[in-house]
C-alpha cells in the first residue's frame, strides 16, 4: 500500500517528464499575473518571437502600484507605465485582465480565489512569493522569478525539482482573540524563518480544519515567511463550501465530476513527511513581531527580548541590529510600544472576514488621537462592496479610519502608501523587514483584530480585553 | 543567458543573516519594466545616506561609507560571501539582476531561500552553498587579508582559497549543464513540445474543468 502525502499527488499528477537528475518538468493550471513581475517576461516572449502556449490559463490584474485614493489616474510616471504595460500586454495576447477600475480588481491572491480561477488539484504559479496563499485550496502553489514567468507564458511547465515535504499540525481550539495570522506567526516563531526552506508545507490537524477558508489563505500565505515556497491545506468541505458557484469554477455535471477527484485530495493515512512539526493551539496567544524579521515574534503580553541572552553571535548580533532599527529597548513591554500609523490589508489580511474581525473591535471606538493615519485596504473591489453592505467602511470611517480602494498598499509602498523614516506601524501585511513599508518604516505584524485594537488605544493591546 | 564556467573573483563579505530581497533591492526599482540598470541600486538602502528613486542619477547620492560595499578594498568584487538564508522574501528576480548588474558573478552562503536561489541560475549567477563552519572561516581570512579572492570552478564544483584549500559543493545536474553551457531553458523545454501537448490531451480528459476561462 502506497501512501501519498498531499504534496506528492499533487506532484505525480503534474509530471510532464523527468531528466535523470531529478529535474522534471511540470505542467501549469493556473498562472495569475500582476504588473510588477510580468513586463521583462512578455517583452522576452517577443523578442524571441514565441507565441503564448495557453491564453485561457492565464488571469491578470493590476495591484502593487495601484493607488488605494483615486483609481482613475496613476501620478507617479513610473507606476503608470508598468501598469499601462500589463494593460497593453493583456490587451496584445488577448489575457483575461481585471484591469483598475474594474469592480473585480484587486490583490491578485485575493481575487484568484474570489473568482474560482484557483481550483484544489490545480498547480498555481504567479511572479509573487505570495502564491503560496492558493495552497488553502489543496493546489500546489508556488512563486516564480520573471524568468519562470516566461517560462510558463511560453510552455504552460515550470523546471522544478521535488521538494522535501512538512508537516504541521496544530492540533486543539483556538482561544477566543487567536486567529490565523497569529497561528501563521507561531509557526515562523518556532521553525525560523528557513525552517521550511527546500520543503512543502501541509497544514494539517483539528485547528486547520477549523479554519474558514479566508484563515487558510493567510496561513498558508506566511509559509514563504517560513522559507516554505508551497504551504497548503487538504480539501474539505469548508473548501467545497467556498468554491461552489464561483465565476471560474465548474458547474453541472462538470462540478460533481471535480468534487468526486478533490475529495481524493488529502494526505493518505501513514504518509510520509520529512518533517514533522507540531503545535498546540490552545497555547497560541495574540503575537507582536518586535523585530525585522517575521521570526522576532512574541506575545502581546511578553517584552522584547535581550539579545544579551542569545548565545549564537550571528543572531544576537541580528538581534541588536533589529532593536537599533525597531528603536526598541530590550525587556521593554510589548504593550508599551506606541504606534504611529496601522495597516489593514495585504494579500494576508484583507479579506471579508478579516474585516469583519477589525469591525467588531473598532465598532463604537475612535482611532487614538497619536495615531496620524489609519488605513483599511479591502483585498478587491468585490471585498470592498461586500463590506459597504454589511456597514463596515461606516464604522470604520466613524471610527477615524481612511476607508480606501483596494491593492497591494502599504504592504510594500508602491504606490503612495507609505510609512515616513522613523514612523511605526501596526501592519496586517506579512514582512516586517528593513524598509519594507518605506525607506526607515519600522512594521509590526498582527492580526487585523490586534490591528484594530492597536488603532483605539495608540499602542498594542491585548484583543481579548475587546471581545470578553 | 550567460555561461558560468570558472571564476577568479575578489570576495565581498555581507556579515548579515537572513539578508532579504527588499534590502538587496528595494521596492521602489520594481517600478521599471527592463531587465537591467539595477546595480547602482544593488543594496540601495543601505549604500547610500539618502533614500533613491528610480532613474536618479546615483553618482550624485552620499555613499555609507560603513557598508561594505562601499569600502575601497572590496571594489570590483565578483563574489559575495553571505550567511544563512540569504535572500529570503519576494519572488522579485530584480535582486539577482542588480547583483549581475553590479558585477557579482556568484554567491557563497550556508543557505539561500529557495526562490532566489533558483532565480540566480537563470541569470548565470552561480549561488555556492558551503557548510556554516568553513563559511565563517571564509568571513575571517576576507576580513584578514585584503585582495582576497575565491577560485569558482563550476565543472569540478570546487571552490579553492588562495592558500589552496578547495571546498567541494553540489549542484543538480541539469542546471550545471544549462549554466555550462548558457542554455535558453525555454528553447530546451521547448523540445518537449509533443509531449506537453499529449499531457495536456490528457488533462483535459480527465480534468476538463482546468482548460477554458470563466463560465
Amino acid at each position: 500500500m502506497n501512501s501519498l502525502s498531499l504534496y506528492e499527488k499533487l506532484w505525480q499528477a503534474h509530471v510532464v517528464r523527468e531528466e535523470p537528475d531529478g529535474t522534471a518538468l511540470i505542467y501549469i493550471d493556473r498562472h495569475l499575473v500582476h504588473e510588477v513581475t510580468s513586463p521583462q517576461a512578455f517583452e522576452g516572449l517577443r523578442i524571441a518571437g514565441r507565441p503564448l502556449w495557453r491564453r485561457d490559463s492565464i488571469l491578470a490584474t493590476a495591484d502593487h502600484n495601484t493607488p488605494t485614493t483615486n483609481q482613475t489616474v496613476i501620478a507617479d510616471p513610473v507606476s503608470r507605465l508598468q501598469v499601462s504595460t500589463l494593460d497593453q500586454n493583456c490587451k496584445d495576447y488577448r489575457i483575461t485582465e481585471f484591469p483598475m477600475g474594474d469592480r473585480r480588481q484587486g490583490i491578485v491572491h485575493v481575487i484568484g480565489p474570489e473568482q474560482g480561477a484557483t481550483l484544489p488539484g490545480m498547480t498555481v504559479v504567479c511572479g509573487d512569493s505570495h502564491t503560496s496563499t492558493h495552497g488553502a485550496f489543496a493546489a500546489l502553489a508556488m512563486g516564480i522569478g520573471t524568468s519562470e514567468v516566461e517560462h510558463v507564458l511560453a510552455t504552460q511547465t515550470l523546471l522544478a525539482r521535488k521538494s522535501k515535504t512538512m508537516q504541521v499540525l496544530v492540533e486543539g481550539t483556538l482561544s477566543l482573540g487567536v486567529t490565523a495570522k497569529d497561528v501563521a506567526l507561531a509557526i515562523i516563531g518556532h521553525i525560523g524563518t528557513a525552517g521550511g526552506t527546500g520543503h512543502a508545507i501541509e497544514f494539517a490537524g483539528s485547528a486547520i480544519r477549523g479554519l474558514s477558508m479566508e484563515g487558510r489563505m493567510t496561513l498558508c500565505n506566511m509559509a514563504i515567511e517560513a522559507g516554505a515556497r508551497a504551504g497548503m491545506v487538504a480539501v474539505d468541505d469548508t473548501t467545497l463550501r467556498y468554491l461552489e458557484g464561483r465565476p471560474f469554477a465548474p458547474h453541472g455535471a462538470q462540478w460533481d465530476a471535480a468534487v468526486a477527484y478533490w475529495r481524493t485530495l488529502h494526505s493518505d493515512e501513514g504518509a510520509h513527511f520529512d518533517r514533522v512539526v507540531t503545535l498546540d493551539a490552545s497555547r497560541i496567544e495574540p503575537l507582536v513581531t518586535w523585530g525585522t524579521s517575521p521570526e522576532m515574534v512574541t506575545t502581546v503580553n511578553g517584552r522584547v527580548p535581550d539579545p544579551a541572552a542569545e548565545p549564537d553571535p550571528t543572531r544576537r548580533e541580528g538581534m541588536q541590529r533589529a532593536l537599533r532599527y525597531m528603536a526598541l529597548q530590550p525587556g521593554m513591554p510589548i504593550t508599551d510600544i506606541a504606534i504611529d500609523k496601522v495597516f489593514i490589508g495585504s494579500c494576508t489580511n484583507s479579506r471579508i472576514e478579516d474585516l469583519r474581525a477589525a469591525a467588531a473591535v473598532v465598532r463604537g471606538r475612535k482611532v487614538a488621537a497619536n495615531v496620524k493615519l489609519a488605513l483599511v485596504v479591502p483585498g478587491s473591489g468585490l471585498v470592498k462592496a461586500a463590506a459597504e453592505a454589511e456597514g463596515l467602511d461606516k464604522i470604520f470611517v466613524e471610527a477615524g479610519f481612511e476607508w480606501r480602494n483596494p491593492g497591494c498598499s502599504m504592504c510594500l509602498g508602491m504606490n503612495d502608501d507609505r510609512l515616513s523614516p522613523g514612523e511605526r506601524c501596526a501592519s496586517t501585511s506579512n514582512r516586517n523587514f528593513e524598509g519594507r513599508q518605506g525607506a526607515g518604516s519600522r512594521t509590526h505584524l498582527v492580526s487585523p483584530q490586534m490591528a484594530a485594537a492597536a488603532a483605539v488605544t495608540g499602542h498594542f493591546s491585548d484583543v481579548r480585553a475587546f471581545l470578553n | 543567458m550567460k555561461a558560468f564556467t570558472t571564476l577568479d573573483g575578489l570576495v565581498v563579505p555581507v556579515d548579515r543573516s537572513n539578508v532579504d530581497t527588499d534590502a538587496i533591492i528595494p521596492k521602489q526599482f520594481l517600478k521599471s519594466i527592463r531587465r537591467t540598470g539595477f546595480g547602482p541600486n544593488l543594496f540601495d538602502a543601505w549604500r547610500y545616506l539618502d533614500e533613491g528613486q528610480p532613474e536618479q542619477d546615483n553618482s550624485r547620492r552620499s555613499l555609507n561609507p560603513d557598508f561594505v560595499l562601499n569600502q575601497p578594498r572590496y571594489q570590483g568584487a565578483q563574489v559575495l560571501l553571505a550567511r544563512e538564508n540569504f535572500g529570503c522574501g519576494s519572488s522579485r528576480e530584480h535582486a539577482p539582476w542588480a547583483l549581475d548588474d553590479y558585477g557579482i558573478r556568484a554567491l557563497v552562503a550556508p543557505s539561500f531561500a529557495d526562490i532566489f536561489y533558483n532565480n540566480c541560475f537563470k541569470n548565470g549567477v552561480l549561488p555556492i552553498v558551503l557548510p556554516a563552519d568553513v563559511v565563517d572561516g571564509l568571513f575571517r581570512d576576507v576580513a584578514a587579508n585584503p585582495g582576497y579572492r575565491l577560485h569558482i570552478d563550476l565543472s569540478a564544483q570546487t571552490v579553492t582559497t588562495p592558500s589552496g584549500a578547495s571546498h567541494g559543493f553540489s549542484v543538480d545536474e541539469f542546471r550545471k549543464y544549462c549554466l555550462l553551457n548558457g542554455l535558453d531553458e525555454i528553447g530546451l523545454t521547448l523540445r518537449h513540445s509533443d509531449e506537453i501537448r499529449a499531457y495536456e490531451a490528457r488533462r483535459a480528459r480527465s480534468e476538463p474543468w482546468i482548460f477554458g476561462g470563466a463560465a
